[in-house]
């Protein structure tokens, strides 16, 4: 079933001047999870609904396996993976992808109209949710998670996860620091384009310096993608093996439409993060990204047009 | 054992990646369909179009929704994907899609170069407030004045996708072959159909419409295949709820030449092509059917 559920936002909180976060019931939310107007039963076994489901969260499938006609019973201890996303739908307004920052909360910036709605959202009011989607990070100890602006969202519930690792959080300016209390007890790294706190200049440069003086078994990166594309190449000159969460335009979030397509891999499904060995086979990777028209365009002309 | 003809078309094997399934770019369209007998664009038309607002696609267990309402980068960008996918070597059938019968000649000249055959469709049924898709093959004289206008453009085989949300789809196909074509698809989505979301009293695509695709629509295109088969001599291609090897096998039957596989690439994963032709193999073995040949139509006999 890949269908929205409404759920009752449980809390808002104000992150900084441009992000807020939404708080809903995640416990609802599950693929296999139906709509109130269809069956809860289930006619048949398809081979995609037990592929998803040796990922940690999902159906019981043990119903699904013997075929018998028990309702889906959703399984309340599923956590969705680091690095995964949702569908989050505000009835009549449209559909948009955002990561999980928090096991049952999404990180909005404001941008554009969606956003901007979003933004008039306040607790008890409801919205509409489907996922998760997406393969999720791999773990690895020894980590650099780099986060650029509202890419910590993504990467959050990584540094949770994660056995101690370091992190660089990047951001225009003080006020628009992302999370920086929530991980103020990690081994935080702060980078801002104006100095206005930590180190003064790109996430980037901060990153080249903590690499003269310690050796890292993997990188994972987030932000704006010129931004990890930079990293990427970093991490090549330097051998480490590097994950990015990329960002593209998604439509269904489950692999049949073929929007978010970069090259021969989809960012709904088979990402959304990519590995080196993928990134390095990805030519759009830091250069080209596709509106809703499907036109191939440069990552600056797609972020004028997503930011509508 | 697996091959396949459709009009002077040689396929590895009857499947055929169906049109508007995983077709952005060049490169994944020959990913997913590198065990198919062929590929079909997703439906072009001459100036780039957005499509609808999301939600665009939902699914069920049983079936699935779409409203992308034919979003396409116009022909002259989409021609570099068609480049692409052609290094696959299989042969590709370029989905025009238009308003009036010089649109579609115009575009099939402009993809002529390019493609195998070309795909007429006059079935989408998620566009409304434009005469486009549905509106136009619904009428047996708008198909033959498009289909003739294009056969006079173009030397390559010209087929016609079908709408099934018809009295009577074999007096469609047989005006389409009236007027020269050279092969049927049927069946394009059913309906339009439509999704309440309960709690938010709403429906759930933003079209509030979607053609409805997936296993549940099987029985109307095998029914509607077998119809097409008893009215038209031009081969057709059976598109509609094929899952499973045995699907084909049963589409085949009904009188299809080649089958076309879409939701399928959900419901059994990217690599639906090399599972659903093993399983058709299995079956012929088993049952000793030596080739494809022998069983198209068996359900007339």
């Amino acid at each position: 079933m890949e269908l929205p559920e409404i759920v009752t936002i449980k809390k808002v909180v104000k992150e900084n001047r441009k992000a807020r976060t939404f708080f809903f019931d995640m416990s609802k939310i599950t693929k296999g999870a139906s709509s109130g107007s269809s069956d809860q039963r289930k006619p048949a076994i398809f081979e995609h609904e037990l592929r998803n489901s040796q990922s940690e969260f999902l159906v019981c499938w043990k119903a699904l396996l013997s075929n018998t006609q028990e309702p889906l019973v959703l399984d309340k201890k599923i956590k969705p993976l680091a690095g995964q996303f949702v569908m989050v739908w505000l009835p009549g307004i449209d559909e948009k992808p955002f990561a999980l920052s928090y096991d049952n909360a999404v990180t909005v910036e404001r941008k554009g109209v969606f956003t901007k709605k979003m933004f008039e959202l306040k607790k008890g009011d409801r919205i509409g949710v489907r996922g998760p989607y997406g393969n999720g990070f791999k773990l690895k100890n020894n980590a650099l998670v780099v986060a650029g602006g509202l890419g910590i969202a993504s990467l959050a519930r990584l540094v949770e996860r994660l056995k101690n690792p370091e992190i660089i959080l990047g951001a225009k300016t003080k006020e628009e620091l992302l999370f920086a209390k929530r991980f103020r007890k990690k081994k935080l790294h702060i980078a801002t384009d104006d100095g206005s706190i930590g180190f003064k200049g790109f996430a980037t440069e901060l990153m080249q310096e903590i690499l003269k003086k310690k050796r890292f078994r993997a990188v994972y990166t987030c932000g704006p993608e010129i931004m990890m594309k930079k990293i990427f190449e970093l991490c090549e000159k330097k051998k480490i093996e590097c994950y990015a969460s990329l960002e593209r335009y998604i439509k269904c979030g489950f692999g049949v439409c073929g929007a978010c397509a970069c090259g021969d891999q989809l960012v709904c499904k088979d990402g959304p993060v990519f590995n080196s060995k993928q990134l390095r086979k990805m030519e759009d990777f830091g250069s080209y990204s596709r509106p809703k028209d499907g036109k191939k365009v440069s990552l600056a002309y797609y972020a004028k047009w997503r930011s509508r | 054992m697996l091959s396949a003809r459709i009009c002077s078309i040689s396929l590895e094997n009857p499947l055929i990646l169906a049109s508007g399934i995983l077709d952005t770019t060049g490169e994944m369209m020959a990913k997913v369909a590198r065990h198919a007998g062929a590929i079909t664009t997703k439906s072009i038309s001459l100036k780039p179009r957005e499509g609808h607002k999301n939600p665009t696609v939902i699914e069920t267990n049983n079936y699935m929704l779409n409203a992308i309402g034919l979003s396409n980068p116009g022909i002259k960008e989409f021609i570099n994907e068609i480049k692409i996918v052609r290094r696959t070597k299989k042969p590709v059938i370029g989905s025009i899609v238009g308003c009036s019968d010089e649109e579609f000649a115009g575009l099939a000249r402009s993809i002529g170069n390019y493609v195998d055959a070309v795909e007429i469709n006059v079935s989408c049924p998620n566009i409304t407030g434009e005469r486009i898709g549905q509106e136009i093959g619904k009428e047996p004289e708008s198909v033959k004045k498009i289909v003739r206008k294009v056969k006079n453009s173009v030397h390559i085989p010209i087929i016609v996708k079908l709408t099934p949300n018809v009295n009577d789809i074999a007096e469609i196909a047989k005006a389409a072959e009236n007027a020269g074509a050279d092969a049927i698809t049927a069946i394009n989505t059913l309906g339009p159909g439509m999704a309440i979301n309960i709690e938010a009293r709403k429906p759930i695509l933003a079209n509030k419409f979607g053609g409805m695709s997936g296993p549940a629509i099987k029985p109307i295109a095998i029914a509607d295949v077998y119809k097409i088969y008893e009215s038209v001599k031009i081969p057709i291609i059976g598109t509609g709820g094929i899952v499973y090897g045995k699907d084909a096998i049963e589409m085949l039957m009904a009188g299809a030449s080649a089958v076309g596989i879409g939701s399928a690439v959900y419901y059994r994963g990217h690599d639906a092509f090399g599972k659903i032709k093993n399983e058709m193999v299995q079956w012929m073995r088993k049952n000793k059917v030596n080739s494809v040949r022998e069983i198209i139509g068996a359900a007339h006999k």
